[in-house]
């Protein structure tokens, strides 16, 4: 098996305040790893360097075995930010129109072949959103907004999926099916990587867990990271070194 | 960057060959067959109809510039206004006067230079790429950068026209400001024509990523999608429709049609490209009810135009209230 993510002795600092040091971490293909650590522990940001959105300030990244800042499949890669509401919105899009954007980097200034429009089609029905194709996705639902980037990952035919806090703010009968999704897509070949602040959920869907807080504290399969104690190392020390620490610092 | 241009060649070729032929074929049609379709249009419209309405030059000139303006301000004003830089168009504006104050001073003394709008175009790019760079510069599209630029360009028109102050600019300097239907020479119609075929092949060819990057920035980052350069294409063009809108609608009221038509449409429209179509058929209603009103009610063309897409806005409001 190869590494998704390749994640080489990583620090990154805003100005004087680290965010992240000497991070180290492989996610190798066709994993689900949960990413968990208190707020302000640099898991966004993590996520980004991970990603190739933000350049570590020392250390390297490698996706699929290419330096991240010179990996040029875009659409290989599915990134559902926190509160993914893009564009405030106040722009009209409707939801095939934002999972087609899925497209666009295949099909470059070429226009949309049939092709294209026929692999929309089935990711919106992937997610089960086929029937608010047309609707405005700014008028949907939290649960059903984040179904349609997440579509829209899959219109792409990304093979790593990178997802933050993706349910905040979706009721819970629609994390169940959220969830559910994400264990198919897994299943299905995808490497998953997400940010999350229910531990029951992740120890529940996620085969690796990774706990970060500056620090990686542990990355260990799900079943042997709740034997170790370090979840209460990271929140502890997150409380002690750090009480100032805000709570939307990352 | 350049690397990645040089692995590119054989595209970067094509695209070099293909933009000279689009040149060609675009000068070819405004020098040659513009100016015949232009009459041909016009007379027999001129025959049909019989009001001095469409037979006076002057307004079949001020028609055809600002049916072009009509749909070009609001297709490039969809993006714009969508990234939250409305005023952009302001900006670009103010400092496309400069270049025309400084063109009506050369063009007084050297007769071949005598084309004011060349000049707006000039002064128009220079200051979007300098926006881009402040942009970049600053991490934003704050409205800082755009009230220095839209202060400065205006302050140097000012100054430049003070410093000419012999020279009888006279209407045509008042013209520029604030918008003249019965003032756009053939030459500046045929130019019109030129940016509007510019415009549309232009955002024919970057629809696709302009639509990524307005709506979710970091995405098409992700997707590798060039942001820095559709950012640069997307302004140039924006320098392009406004120094074509300047015309008639003048230096002060330019950006009125990149936004209000804009504005309007997305307030009704349920997805982008709907919003898109509906923004053109506002700004043309505008476009056209605005010229009427102004001969009817003897008013300025520009500032008719401006209150008619404000009549339009207001009216999308309520109507989705």
């Amino acid at each position: 098996m190869t590494a998704a993510i390749d994640v080489d002795h990583v620090s990154f600092a805003y100005g004087d305040q680290p965010v992240l040091r000497d991070v180290s971490m492989t996610v190798e293909e066709g994993r689900f790893v949960g990413l968990i650590g208190p707020n302000g522990s640099g898991k966004t940001t993590l996520m980004k360097i991970m990603l190739g959105l933000q350049r570590p300030d020392s250390g390297a990244v490698r996706l699929f075995d290419v330096p991240a800042d010179r990996f040029s499949e875009g659409t290989r890669l599915g990134y559902v930010a926190q509160h993914a509401k893009a564009s405030d919105g106040r722009m009209p899009m409707s939801v095939r129109e934002v999972v087609t954007m899925g497209r666009y980097a295949h099909a470059g200034v070429r226009r949309l072949a049939d092709r294209d429009r026929q692999i929309v089609e089935e990711a919106l029905e992937q997610v089960g959103i086929d029937d608010l194709a047309e609707r405005n996705v700014n008028r949907l639902s939290g649960g059903q907004q984040q179904r349609t980037f997440i579509a829209r990952a899959l219109a792409s035919e990304a093979d790593l999926l990178a997802l933050d806090e993706p349910t905040v703010g979706v009721d819970a009968e629609s994390k169940e099916t959220f969830y559910g999704l994400l264990d198919e897509l897994n299943d299905a070949g995808i490497t998953i990587v997400m940010i999350e602040h229910d531990i029951g959920v992740i120890t529940e869907h996620a085969d690796e867990i990774a706990c970060l807080n500056e620090e990686l504290y542990a990355h260990c399969e799900t079943s042997r990271f709740l034997e170790t104690d370090a979840l209460e190392r990271a929140f502890s020390s997150a409380r002690i070194a750090r009480p100032d620490r805000t709570v939307s610092a990352d | 960057m350049a690397i990645e241009i040089l692995q590119q060649r054989p595209a970067v070729t094509r695209a070099t060959l293909g933009g000279l032929l689009a040149v060609v074929i675009v000068g070819t049609f405004i020098y040659w067959a513009f100016p015949i379709a232009f009459d041909a249009f016009w007379g027999t419209t001129c025959t049909a109809i019989g009001s001095w309405l469409v037979c006076s030059t002057f307004l079949q000139h001020g028609f055809t510039t600002g049916i072009l303006v009509g749909i070009a301000a609001p297709l490039v004003g969809a993006y714009v206004v969508n990234r939250q830089m409305a005023l952009i168009g302001e900006a670009l504006a103010h400092t496309a006067f400069a270049g025309v104050a400084i063109g009506l001073v050369v063009g007084a003394s050297i007769e071949w230079a005598n084309y004011p709008l060349v000049f707006a175009l000039a002064a128009a790019i220079l200051s979007a790429i300098g926006l881009q760079y402040l942009a970049v510069k600053t991490d934003a599209y704050g409205d800082v950068p755009l009230a220095i630029i839209l202060t400065g360009g205006f302050a140097i028109g000012v100054a430049v026209i003070s410093y000419g102050e012999g020279i009888a600019f006279g209407r045509e300097l008042h013209s520029y400001l604030f918008g003249n239907i019965l003032f756009v020479p053939f030459e500046n119609v045929q130019l019109m024509v030129a940016l509007t075929l510019v415009v549309l092949g232009m955002v024919a060819l970057s629809h696709k990523q302009l639509l990524f990057i307005t709506f979710d920035r970091e995405a098409a980052q992700l997707a590798r999608i060039n942001v820095w350069f559709y950012d640069m294409v997307l302004i140039v063009v924006t320098a392009l429709v406004v120094v074509a809108a300047m015309q008639i609608m003048g230096a002060i009221l330019v950006a009125a049609m990149l936004v209000i038509p804009v504005a309007a449409a997305m307030q009704v429209a349920g997805s982008f490209n709907r919003g898109l179509l509906l923004a053109i058929v506002f700004g043309e209603a505008a476009v056209l009810g605005g010229i009427f009103a102004s001969y009817y009610l003897d008013i300025a063309s520009g500032a008719a135009i401006v209150i008619v897409a404000m009549l339009i806005y207001f009216a999308a409001v309520l109507g989705t209230r």
